[in-house]
């Protein structure tokens, strides 16, 4: 970040396409990231289908710091970042298990989950020496664990943010739940109908935490960086490296358009299938499986029944701004990007199938995800690579005098039907990481929320204001 | 005195094995590493967890057939990795990585060699594998290998392989080569 530069806006300049190659790389940047985007963002945390049981509870992150999922009593969820408050230690250095009380190792400060004997769930309850050592003088109510200022569960999938001014859930992700609910629900239709295949893969790349978010938010250009898994077949058909999403040619009916839709008002955005109220054509993708191709066939009209005439949308990719990306069709998981510094990312990975799919379903589906996805992946291992030398390039001094290109599409983006304020261009465009910077850059610029209520942006407008015509 | 000479033998053999299995693996014979898998090989990895004392046997690890894994195969994907690797664009290995391995504390746990039928041995191994890439990328691996060998005609054969990487969160960005 040179000393020249006053605003964020000099480093993502939407009206020519051209962003700074120091957004992946300053300290500085990261620093104000972790406040101004991680610290009013709804985060996603994790899945209800991981702590099933009173007291469950599951270690995760909400950008660099670590929280603690938990389940009390009753069967609240809460969200507690993960430290003493006395002197900082971490008091669960568990991944996962079940506890009532979470007790600090170093002076065994302890809290407890429900609030049982305490003012509030988390509270302190249980402080060594109370009365030799501090006199009975330390106000407990005023040292529990920190809740998190907002707290959703939306249909299993667990969010939270440290922002109490932020809009609730629904109102941030907008137009985005029609996409958001495909990865979630079940594939008959049934809302919330998904849960997590047990273990979540973690790992750390030395990429900056954007380059994920901004590969999967659209960036469908780079498939010919995996022209190497397509040769060799994993898909579960047999060919390419998934399920064929065109139709046969031969149907009567024709699948909407499949597009790059994003919501410049939000930051979020997706590559998938324009909203439909009609099911597609049913098209076999694993072919190789007969019980599995059995099931999907079931499982669509299923579909067709419980949808009727309602509106649906379906993703093959998307980013839910800032970090929490997903598969919507296969392999199907969410992911998040954790920052740990401007050159590295801890990649966690839920991988996601119908809850009650019988037992060989849910084989066949985890063994594909494993041989796509994550750190072994055929696929995703080529996604690495890219990432991680395009940050250590993002920090060379002459390199950096030259800002990357994002103009592809620009200026033909069209407004989505059936979505408000959202827009759509072919699929092959980059209009949504666009979007996604324009969004990063209002809330590095930000002051707080009144600045950054989607429904005051222009940025929808200003797109269309830009239009080609 | 024969039978402590045959548990010696048997002890060089395998380790024998292991050796020319790494060395296969390290000057990139991919295809005839194949070889020394069996067809109907399982190759398993675990994720492993931190998880509190007396837990460990029911959680640290994630379990074969039902959950997620780094690796969960058989030797159709194996295959299609040497395949992969072998497109000269599969990105995280081209320009290849140049991968050593280091094979200790081979333990035979169980064999009967001399009885027909019993054809098969469960045989445990160390490894430390050193993964260096481009210039300064460097991956450590340490962990275990619990293998069952199969006897194929002459020689042995991996017919299944559980690996246990020591480490949770993984600390490298890919995982492109075998253990």
């Amino acid at each position: 970040m040179s000393s020249t530069r006053t605003g964020c806006g000099q480093w993502v300049d939407n009206e020519r396409g051209i962003i700074e190659r120091d957004i992946f790389v300053s300290d500085e940047i990261y620093s104000r990231e972790l406040k101004q985007v991680f610290g009013r963002a709804w985060l996603f945390v994790g899945h209800q289908s991981q702590i099933p049981n009173p007291y469950d509870f599951f270690v995760s992150r909400m950008g660099a710091e670590s929280v603690i999922m938990t389940r009390d009593k009753n069967g609240k969820i809460h969200v507690f970042l993960n430290t003493c408050r006395h002197r900082g230690m971490k008091v669960c250095r568990y991944d996962q298990g079940n506890a009532r009380v979470f007790t600090c190792p170093y002076h065994a400060w302890s809290y407890s989950v429900d609030g049982n004997l305490t003012s509030a769930p988390g509270g302190l309850a249980g402080v060594p020496q109370l009365k030799a050592a501090y006199r009975d003088q330390l106000d407990k109510s005023q040292w529990g664990l920190v809740p998190v200022a907002k707290l959703v569960n939306y249909k299993g999938s667990i969010w939270a943010n440290w922002d109490k001014d932020a809009p609730e859930f629904e109102d941030y992700i907008g137009g985005m739940k029609l996409y958001l609910d495909a990865v979630l629900d079940h594939r008959d239709g049934r809302p919330g109908g998904s849960e997590v295949i047990g273990g979540i893969q973690k790992w750390k790349v030395p990429s900056n935490w954007k380059f994920g978010a901004e590969n999967f938010i659209g960036d469908l250009y780079h498939i010919t960086s995996h022209r190497s898994v397509d040769m060799v077949a994993i898909g579960p058909s047999g060919a390419g490296r998934r399920d064929a999403p065109v139709a046969p040619k031969e149907s009567a009916k024709r699948p909407p358009p499949f597009a790059s839709i994003g919501f410049p008002n939000h930051g979020h955005g997706l590559i998938g299938n324009l909203p439909h109220t009609e099911e597609m054509p049913y098209v076999p993708s694993f072919t190789l499986t007969p019980e599995v191709e059995d099931y999907y066939k079931h499982v669509y009209h299923a579909r067709v029944a419980n949808l009727g005439a309602e509106k649906r949308g379906l993703a093959a990719v998307g980013t839910i701004f800032p970090n929490l990306s997903f598969h919507g069709m296969q392999p199907r998981a969410l992911f998040t990007w954790h920052p740990n510094g401007p050159r590295e990312m801890e990649i966690w990975k839920w991988y996601l199938v119908d809850a009650d799919a019988p037992a060989t379903v849910k084989d066949v589906l985890r063994r594909y995800y494993l041989r796509y996805a994550g750190p072994a992946g055929l696929t995703e291992q080529d996604d690495m690579e890219n990432w991680n030398y395009a940050t250590s390039a993002s920090a060379g001094m002459e390199a950096g005098r030259y800002p990357y290109n994002y103009q592809m599409g620009m200026g033909f983006e069209k407004p989505a039907p059936d979505l408000e304020q959202a827009v759509y261009t072919t699929a092959v465009t980059e209009q949504n990481q666009r979007i996604f910077y324009k969004r990063w850059a209002q809330f590095m610029e930000a002051d707080g929320w009144n600045d950054l209520r989607p429904e005051n942006s222009s940025a929808f407008a200003d797109i269309m204001a830009r239009r080609q015509t | 005195m024969s039978a402590a000479l045959d548990a010696l033998l048997l002890q060089r053999e395998i380790e024998a094995f292991y050796y020319l299995e790494a060395e296969l693996l390290d000057e990139r014979r991919y295809e005839e590493w194949l070889d020394l898998l069996t067809d109907d090989i399982s190759y398993f990895m675990p994720l492993r967890r931190n998880v509190k004392f007396g837990s460990h046997a029911a959680q640290e690890n994630t379990q074969e057939g039902r959950d997620a894994a780094w690796f969960d195969e058989g030797k159709h994907t194996l295959t299609q990795r040497v395949r992969q690797i072998a497109t000269g664009i599969h990105w995280a290995e081209e320009p290849l990585s140049r991968v050593r391995h280091l094979i200790t504390n081979v333990q035979i746990a169980s064999a009967s060699p001399e009885k027909p039928g019993a054809r098969e041995m469960d045989v445990k191994s160390n490894f430390l594998i050193y993964r260096n890439r481009i210039d300064d990328e460097t991956d450590i691996f340490a962990g275990q290998r619990r293998d069952c060998l199969r006897q194929a005609g002459d020689g042995w054969k991996v017919a299944r392989r559980v690996i246990l990487l020591d480490q949770s969160t993984l600390l490298a960005k890919n995982l492109t080569f075998f253990f």
